[in-house]
């Protein structure tokens, strides 16, 4: 079993949402976060003072998948994503011990 | 229609009383006439009491919400409950202390500097119009009395904005309530009592101040200065980012500010006649054009027009325009309201930066900077031709080639700066031995909603 995180532009989670579920993956968690990789920030003004703003809102998205699942889901994640400009995010992929359905106590790669 | 009506009804009833010979005029037409003279009298008393009351609740508009949004909006998320509730607590204690004493010292008999105690408890202020009184004359002075507590409420409430962020609730209570009864009071019976040194009806220095410029603006903007220097700076000003957490609010705070301003100064008309219509007029114009100005001030400077430059540049014409509003002709109104959005923003983007001091809010550069230059143009452009407010045919402000009328504007400004520097000063000074005023550092890094209020402005979780 495999966790893919991917840190999205805010504007683009319809559409990773309605990819992976087109993928068949249909659990995930989406965070708001703030972050920045490459992304310069921006300038506000307030009373004319100026403010570089560099953590910039961001969406998370955390799914479980089976194995076999992987390239789909991070091709359904990076078609949906992508524009070509530096912000577009990053995905990371890491191995789970256990996956548990708390209704009822499901467990392994069924739970998911 | 319905006075004119009575009117004509009342002519032609004397006439036809004289005509017959008083002597022989039966009682029932002397007892009609008395009777009709009574109702002209009580509708117009009715007119003018209902746009005085509405005018005074339009006035309480501009502290709450008005001002508790637009500065709540201006101030960081952990802070917006906190500086809510200090325009409210004003709200509270001025009310009481202008029930008690603040009334009588305002506006009471005294001298040339400050009212007496006849009306503590507000004793012989009384609830019918006395045609004979100094102040109103078609209205109950109680009327008045209530008007006057919305300017006094407001004042007080002004000042939060310079020290926004890091002032303990306790002694800000304490130190605004003297202040109002130490400062406003005396200044706002100089302008506007009886006897008083400033007043335009009679005082020895005859300044025109048609709503408080001087009295409200000056004092609250000045004192807000003296007070932000003697506090210091909030915790990482000026390199932390200290945003508006919301110009939502304060958005929606300008413009009840912009709104209840047509009764701060159309209401100081004290009736619903032409001259409140000038106020009115004055009002709404010189607020465009100062949103205006400092729009433009702040797209060449900045390269963008922002929605906090354009409702700071509205608040600067509505404190502007304020002292002149019931003097000066609608073209002049625009005239004044583009020099304050200059003047005021150039005071917020360029003066401060060099001196460096945090006026959070900007109350001075905003209601000090605006009130001082408001007080001085309404020299240059008041004119009889809107309030002959020296005396029928006497020439009023530089408009009419009175031009001495801004040496006495001056003198007004110049007084309100120093009874406010000297009366703040004292105040804090004795306020910070005996309570203490600034936040400790990590109540002011929690935040004020949590530290005094224990409480948090937004909960996003529940």
């Amino acid at each position: 079993m495999l966790k893919i995180e991917a840190v999205l532009q805010p504007s683009k989670l319809d559409a990773v949402k309605d990819a992976l579920l087109e993928a068949g993956i249909e659990g995930m968690t989406i965070l708001e976060a703030r972050g920045h990789g490459r992304q310069k920030g921006h300038t506000e003004f307030y009373r004319g003072r100026e403010y570089t703003v560099d953590l910039l809102p961001k969406v998370k998205i955390e799914i479980v998948v089976t194995d076999d699942l992987k390239e789909s889901a991070i091709q359904a994640i990076m078609g949906a994503a992508r524009t070509g400009r530096i912000g577009d995010g990053k995905i990371f992929v890491s191995r789970i011990d256990e996956a548990i359905r708390i209704r009822n106590d499901e467990r392994g790669e069924s739970a998911l | 229609m319905r006075i004119r009506c009575l009117q004509s009804f009342f002519f032609i009833a004397v006439l036809f009383a004289s005509s017959s010979g008083l002597a022989q005029t039966p009682p029932s037409t002397q007892s009609q006439l008395s009777a009709l003279q009574q109702s002209v009298q009580n509708a117009q008393t009715n007119a003018d009491n209902a746009w005085m009351l509405v005018s005074a609740a339009l006035v309480l508009l501009m502290t709450g919400p008005g001002l508790a949004l637009f500065y709540g909006g201006l101030v960081r998320r952990k802070n917006i409950l906190g500086t809510m509730m200090q325009s409210f607590a004003m709200m509270c204690l001025v009310t009481i202390l202008w029930a008690v004493v603040g009334y009588s010292l305002a506006f009471g008999h005294g001298n040339a500097f400050i009212g007496g105690f006849e009306h503590v408890f507000l004793k012989n202020v009384p609830i019918n119009p006395d045609p004979q009184n100094f102040y109103v004359q078609t209205i109950p002075e109680q009327t008045y009395m209530i008007y006057q507590l919305m300017f006094a409420i407001i004042t007080p409430a002004l000042i939060t904005g310079a020290f926004a962020e890091r002032m303990r609730f306790s002694a800000m209570a304490v130190f605004l309530s003297l202040w109002s009864l130490l400062v406003y009071c005396p200044m706002a019976h100089m302008v506007w009592g009886v006897g008083g040194l400033l007043n335009s009806n009679g005082g020895r220095i005859p300044s025109l101040d048609f709503a408080g410029g001087t009295v409200v603006h000056i004092t609250s903007g000045v004192s807000a200065l003296i007070t932000a220097l003697y506090l210091g700076k909030r915790i990482g000003y000026p390199h932390t980012k200290m945003a508006p957490h919301s110009l939502v609010l304060s958005f929606i705070g300008a413009c009840l500010l912009w709104v209840g301003w047509f009764g701060f100064n159309a209401g100081s008309a004290l009736n619903p006649g032409p001259l409140a219509t000038s106020a009115f007029i004055n009002t709404h114009f010189a607020t465009a054009t100062a949103a205006l100005g400092w729009t433009i001030f702040e797209w060449l400077h900045n390269g963008k027009p922002t929605a906090l430059g354009a409702i700071s540049g509205a608040v600067a014409g509505l404190v502007a325009i304020t002292p002149a509003s019931g003097f000066v002709q609608p073209m002049s109104a625009l005239a004044i309201g583009l020099i304050a959005g200059f003047v005021c923003s150039f005071m917020v983007f360029k003066v401060k930066a060099v001196f460096g001091y945090d006026d959070s809010l900007d109350a001075f550069g905003v209601h000090g900077a605006g009130g001082t230059v408001g007080a001085l143009l309404t020299g240059i452009f008041a004119t009889q031709l809107i309030n002959p407010a020296f005396g029928k045919g006497v020439a009023t402000g530089g408009m009419d080639g009175h031009w001495g009328q801004i040496g006495n504007q001056a003198a007004g400004v110049a007084i309100s700066w120093a009874i406010s520097i000297v009366g703040t000063l004292v105040l804090l000074f004795i306020v910070d031995k005996v309570i203490g005023l600034r936040l400790a550092p990590e109540d002011e890094s929690e935040g004020l909603d949590l530290s005094q209020h224990g409480e948090e402005g937004y909960d996003f979780n529940s």
